[in-house]
């Protein structure tokens, strides 16, 4: 693992990788510390990461897209399989190398707070709160990107998909919002949802029976709770996708609140997003 | 030291390797020959633990490849197809990445990276990008990174795939070099080079085993059917009476020639062919029948991978014939 580590952090700092992902950070949150911080002159530096984090949608798919796609285009992918060490630890060495890359300027952001607070009132424990989540909350999006990054050999297609998926997330409780809160409109949502991830299923496995379940039960539920009680289904979407969004999390940590149970949330998506690239991994030796 | 017993590997419905069985002693440089498609590379991908078999297990040094990846990896050397390089990088910060996550550390590290290096000439390109470099460089990258670690065996999967003549002959002086101190299996289909190098064959065709010898024994065992061809001043009816008294013969056939001569074209089975050619000499002194012309046309080992690879998908077809009797009886 610390091979690989220190392979990866080697190949991100000699190539340009790393500092375009740190400048754009710094960019984006040097513009949002100077709107909120000295032209507003409000001294909370929370709605500087509030603002910043839109900028994840496109420097995570930027720095993760070829974590893994372009160790398969190369063939080298066979190198790591052939070496005596395990899959597991190849993407924990990957991952790793990749926070290590997000923390070198997530550090120097973390200066700013203390240097605002010599020239007036800043309340440092939501601001280094908030910097905590903003840094777990990067964290998970960047295990989502390695994830996405071992689906192809393709590394603008790992970027596409990656961009799409973490907009879909940052925006995704304002578009459930459109959604018809109705219980039918939320059962036909559902269903949307249950074949869309049938798709995702078929694609990633490979096993159609398996996504035709998943797909069937998951419809067949939802239609179920329908007859049932419809008034379970109300407004259901907006609050589910509150609960899965990334990022409505995170404005939890911006309204002054440390949240555990988002801390949690995040830590299992990291866990989840790669477990799964693992498993991604292992698949291609057993196709 | 590598145990493969009864292998296969099936994509989806196509069978790439099918029950293959052998053993690998220590100490010998092995050819693994077949024609291209014949299960060569994902044999060799499956016995450095790269793809998973649909059944059947793989044994290094009593290491199951699946069960202790890690101890058997340890023991292997692989350099795929396609050498897995980082263009981006050097050779020593490539050669220094494989050599940590094999486990070496420090001094020992640096020391095998500058061994390595040496074995395989790069030397002087040490410190320039791979991506830089030419394809025979780029090989040699490849297999200094396989020797990395000291491990008992180095399988190359066509290593000189694709370079040029002079580059072709280094990497086989290179392979040469190494069977001397590791046990080498390198795949290739290419015979005379397999020829040149190895002193064990194997021979796969359609994911079989179809032969495993050395190149001498496959020579004399597998195709013995010499070839002779003789020109005579008699008719058909006369040399078929003078063959008729001799053993050993098959495949007979005659050819009239204008002016009362005849050409007969036969295959022998005779252990020394030398032998036959005595034999035929005589009979037809003896029968007072003029013998103009003899040669003598000695199997080569070219005949022997043709022969065992272009009847294999006959008696498969055969077998899957008698599979669908089988089936309907």
């Amino acid at each position: 693992m610390i091979a690989v580590l220190q392979h990866e952090l080697k190949s991100y700092f000699h190539t340009l990788t790393a500092y375009v992902f740190g400048a754009f950070l710094l960019c984006f949150v040097g513009i949002g510390a100077m709107m909120y911080n000295l032209e507003m002159a409000v001294s909370n530096f929370e709605y500087v990461l509030s603002f910043g984090c839109l900028v994840f949608v496109v420097i995570v798919p930027i720095l993760t897209m070829r974590v893994i796609a372009e160790e398969r285009k190369q063939k080298t992918d066979q190198l790591l399989y052939s070496l005596p060490i395990s899959t597991t630890s190849v993407v924990l060495g990957k991952y790793l190398a990749l926070l290590v890359v997000y923390l070198v300027p997530l550090c120097i952001v973390s200066l700013y707070p203390l240097i605002f607070s010599r020239y007036g009132q800043v309340y440092l424990p939501t601001s280094y709160g908030s910097i905590f989540a903003f840094f777990v909350l990067g964290a998970a999006l960047i295990a989502l990107g390695v994830f996405i990054s071992s689906l192809t050999d393709n590394q603008g297609f790992a970027a596409g998909i990656g961009i799409a998926v973490i907009l879909f997330n940052y925006y995704s409780v304002q578009l459930a919002e459109y959604i018809s809160s109705s219980a039918l409109g939320t059962l036909v949502a559902l269903w949307v949802i249950a074949i869309a991830l049938g798709l995702v299923i078929r694609f990633v496995t490979g096993q159609e029976n398996l996504a035709f379940v998943i797909m069937g039960v998951l419809m067949v539920a939802a239609f179920v709770v329908y007859q049932v009680d419809a008034t379970l289904l109300e407004g259901l979407l907006p609050n589910i996708m509150t609960q899965l969004s990334l990022f409505e999390r995170f404005y939890v940590f911006v309204n002054g609140v440390f949240d555990l149970t988002g801390i949690f949330y995040y830590l299992s998506v990291v866990v989840f997003f790669l477990f799964l690239s693992v498993q991604s991994l292992e698949k291609r030796r057993y196709n | 030291m590598i145990q493969v017993e009864h292998l296969t590997k099936c994509y989806g419905d196509v069978m790439a390797v099918r029950d293959l069985s052998f053993e690998i002693d220590e100490g010998h440089v092995y050819g693994f020959l077949g024609p291209n498609g014949a299960g060569k590379s994902t044999t060799m991908n499956i016995m450095t633990g790269c793809l998973s078999a649909t059944s059947g297990r793989v044994l290094i040094d009593g290491h199951d490849i699946f069960e202790e990846p890690k101890e058997a990896k340890r023991l292997m050397g692989y350099l795929p197809e396609q050498p897995p390089l980082y263009l981006g990088e050097s050779p020593v910060e490539y050669l220094t990445f494989v050599g940590r996550a094999k486990g070496l550390k420090g001094e020992e590290l640096k020391h095998q990276v500058t061994d390595v290096m040496a074995q395989t000439k790069i030397e002087h390109v040490a410190h320039r990008r791979i991506g830089d470099l030419s394809k025979g460089y780029r090989q040699r990258v490849g297999i200094a990174q396989a020797l990395l670690g000291n491990p008992k065996v180095i399988i190359l999967d066509e290593p000189t795939v694709g370079l040029d003549p002079i580059q072709i002959i280094e990497i086989r002086d290179l392979i040469r070099e190494l069977g001397r101190t590791h046990t080498v299996i390198f795949s290739s289909h290419i015979l005379s080079e397999v020829q040149a190098i190895c002193d064990r064959i194997l021979i796969i065709a359609h994911g079989k085993l179809v032969a495993f010898d050395c190149p001498e024994n496959l020579e004399r065992d597998l195709l013995t059917q010499n070839q002779i061809t003789l020109t005579t001043q008699a008719g058909p009816d006369e040399v078929q009476e003078v063959l008729d008294r001799l053993d050993h013969l098959s495949d007979i056939t005659f050819q009239a020639k204008e002016g009362g001569y005849t050409q007969t074209h036969f295959h022998t089975s005779h252990p020394k062919p030398y032998e036959m050619t005595r034999q035929l000499f005589w009979a037809f002194a003896e029968s007072d029948v003029p013998l103009l012309e003899m040669t003598l046309k000695k199997a080569s080992l070219e005949d022997v991978f043709l022969e065992l690879t272009e009847t294999a998908p006959a008696q498969e077809d055969e077998a899957e014939e008698m599979d669908e009797e089988v089936e309907e009886a």
